[in-house]
């Protein structure tokens, strides 16, 4: 057995990898069940000569971590349902200003307080709608461990290269399950980094987007003065009330993650091409799906899994494309229904079915599996 | 007090200010200036990070590393950025609805931390930018737009607050008092530890016309005849200084600060 495997949690991959993609800072708020990641980062990025900070609060944490990425670092914060309601207007002003880095939410079932210890999937609209107004945003979504490491490095990367905060989604289930990692050495991952300004310092527009539409923001503190605001802002970064300007920057920042659609989304499928029917599903719940299509699978129904990790933005294209021809989508989720809507938009109303659970416990295969067949009863 | 050793340090391009005529924010944007200018520091490694509200927009006239944040959160935004890069000197400015109510529990908490931050908190004793309502700071009786018979809830005394919660450094002046004011800055810029200067400032346009004090030179010479040092409002009673504004150092201590605490624990654990 290699030396650099390891039996971890998924609050516990998910600190491993952040830091491995170059993560230095983190400022967080204590909060079941995500506290293990603030745990995690307080005793290893000293290590790494980074720093942790415990806010008084996650408004506070959420500023932090922004304040430290305008510095040049890169920086997360972790929270859950309460504390990811509280992180919301601080969050828009990280998209406004474009400022990267990463939002965890290991969800708790909802509303309130709710279920503290229990898994639900009860914010996949809070993460695409949370905070006001027109904005892009980007979700990545691991169902194992093993994602988490790989795809906690992937939504860093993502962050940097678009400028613009991500969030990632666990569920309590993932957080707190310990499963065999690989970790890779350095030289194996794919490590992003937010582009340096090339010009001179007289003429430098720090809101001036570069061909991709995302602009080269410097860091403070080296040479090159600007300002950053939450107000709508012109290419020097001084406010705005120009209409065109207003409207040139709104639909900038959904453009910039729009045109790289293709290659921010992923998606993981099994059982697919030749299936009939179709399972969608995300997070924990796509791992007990997976199982689901086998037990289908044995019966002689031929069903397959579609797992988008990325779950915002939603793509509307592909998703419709892998969808056509199927006789029907099975949308399972641990809510009333979020993503199902979604589906919805692009498939015919009467072909789509959730199977959803709202107690704060996990569905199991099995479960997944009686749903199907009474919907094809 | 000419403007030609500051002008250099603001965005020309960014006026004219929103600022109403007979504001004193612009009194306290000159003063810190002048405190910057003093220190010589390099205005590559200064940050001004602001909140929302009149005092807000500070940070965006002023030719540094700028950041005008949320409403309330500025401190929070600082804390970020100050630990992710020490060498940098971070200024913090606050209005007294944005520092005291929405951002009251950053306020304490960065004082009690001892962060390495600078916090001015530009007290008009009202909401400007909203229309005039009472804030947190605003004495009890006088009017606001959303106290029309009177404010019957009683204000903080905030810089005893700040002392208490930990800072290093305290004061309190006025607009009037602008020597005072460029040295408070001046000596909470090089304290070493979280220094928190609240200035006395006039709203002419809500709070002196809501309360009958007049224009802004009014508002002024209001701030010069109720003052009182600290020394000598330690023997008045509550009734004595019921209208006084107490000015003066209310804390001037050496203790050990945030980062360098932290960075103490890299030191001995960094092994990278």
């Amino acid at each position: 057995m290699s030396k650099n495997v390891r039996l971890m949690q998924g609050n516990e991959a998910l600190v491993e990898a952040a830091i491995m993609a170059g993560v230095r800072f983190f400022a967080g708020y204590p909060i079941t069940p995500s506290s293990e990641i603030a745990e995690g980062f307080s005793k290893k990025l000293p290590r790494v000569g980074g720093k942790f900070i415990q806010m008084e609060d996650e408004i506070a944490s959420m500023a932090a971590t922004i304040g430290a990425s305008i510095a040049g670092v890169k920086s997360v914060t972790a929270t859950s349902g309460p504390g990811f309601s509280l992180k919301q207007e601080n969050l828009g002003f990280g998209i406004m200003a474009e400022v990267p880095c990463l939002v965890v939410n290991v969800q708790r079932m909802g509303p309130s307080t709710g279920r503290p210890t229990k898994p639900s999937q009860g914010d996949i609209m809070q993460t695409r709608w949370g905070t006001h107004g027109d904005h892009p945003i980007v979700v990545l979504y691991p169902t194992t461990v093993p994602e988490v490491f790989k795809y906690t490095i992937e939504a860093i990367n993502i962050s940097e290269r678009l400028r613009t905060p991500v969030i990632f989604l666990m569920d309590e289930t993932l957080g707190h399950m310990r499963e065999k990692v690989l970790l890779p050495e350095p030289d194996e991952i794919k490590v992003v980094n937010r582009k340096f300004p090339k010009v001179g310092k007289e003429d430098y527009l720090p809101y001036k987007p570069a061909d991709d539409d995302v602009p080269v923001i410097a860091p403070f503190g080296k040479g090159y003065r600007y300002h950053i605001t939450g107000l709508h802002h012109n290419y020097k970064g001084y406010p705005t009330t120009q209409p065109e300007e207003v409207e040139e920057l709104t639909k900038r920042l959904l453009r910039k993650v729009e045109r790289v659609l293709d290659d921010i989304f992923i998606l993981n499928t099994y059982m697919y091409d030749d299936a009939e029917y179709v399972l969608y599903a995300y997070g924990i719940t796509a791992r007990i799906a997976k199982e689901a299509v086998n037990i289908l699978r044995e019966e002689g129904l031929k069903i397959g899994l579609l797992n988008p990790i990325t779950i915002w933005p939603f793509h509307e294209d592909k998703i419709e494309g892998l969808l056509g021809g199927k006789k029907k989508v099975f949308v399972v989720e641990l809510n009333s229904g979020q993503m199902k809507g979604e589906i919805e938009r692009i498939y015919p109303r009467k072909d789509v079915i959730g199977i959803n659970k709202l107690n704060a416990e996990l569905i199991n295969p099995y479960e997944i599996a009686d749903h199907v067949r009474e919907g094809l009863r | 007090m000419s403007l030609q050793n500051i002008k250099k340090y603001l965005r020309k391009d960014m006026f004219p200010h929103i600022w109403c005529p007979g504001c004193g924010n612009g009194i306290i944007m000159a003063s810190l200036l002048r405190a910057i200018d003093a220190l010589a520091l390099d205005p590559d490694k200064v940050v001004v990070v602001s909140g929302i509200g009149c005092s807000g927009r500070i940070s965006g006239y002023l030719d540094f590393n700028t950041v005008h944040t949320t409403h309330g959160r500025a401190l929070a935004y600082a804390t970020g950025i100050k630990l992710a890069n020490p060498e940098l000197t971070v200024i913090v400015a606050m209005g007294d609805g944005d520092g005291s109510a929405i951002g009251g529990n950053h306020l304490i908490h960065a004082a009690r931390r001892n962060i390495d931050l600078t916090a001015i908190l530009f007290n008009n004793s009202i909401y400007g930018m909203t229309g005039g309502q009472f804030s947190p700071l605003t004495p009890f009786e006088k009017r606001a737009s959303t106290a029309p018979y009177g404010n019957v809830d009683h204000p903080f005394d905030l810089a005893p607050l700040v002392k208490s919660a930990g800072a290093s450094f305290v004061a309190r002046t006025t607009t009037f008092h602008v020597f005072n004011l460029q040295k408070y800055l001046e000596r909470g810029i090089k304290k070493k530890g979280f220094s928190f200067i609240e200035v006395i400032t006039g709203c002419p346009t809500f709070y002196g016309r809501y309360n009958k004090i007049g224009e802004g030179l009014d508002m002024i010479k209001y701030q010069k005849e109720h003052s009182i040092t600290y020394d000598r409002a330690k023997n008045l009673s509550e009734e004595e200084l019921a209208d006084k504004i107490v000015v003066g150092v209310f804390q001037d201590i050496e203790k050990p600060e945030y980062i360098s605490e932290y960075e103490k624990i890299i030191e001995r654990e960094h092994h990278e």
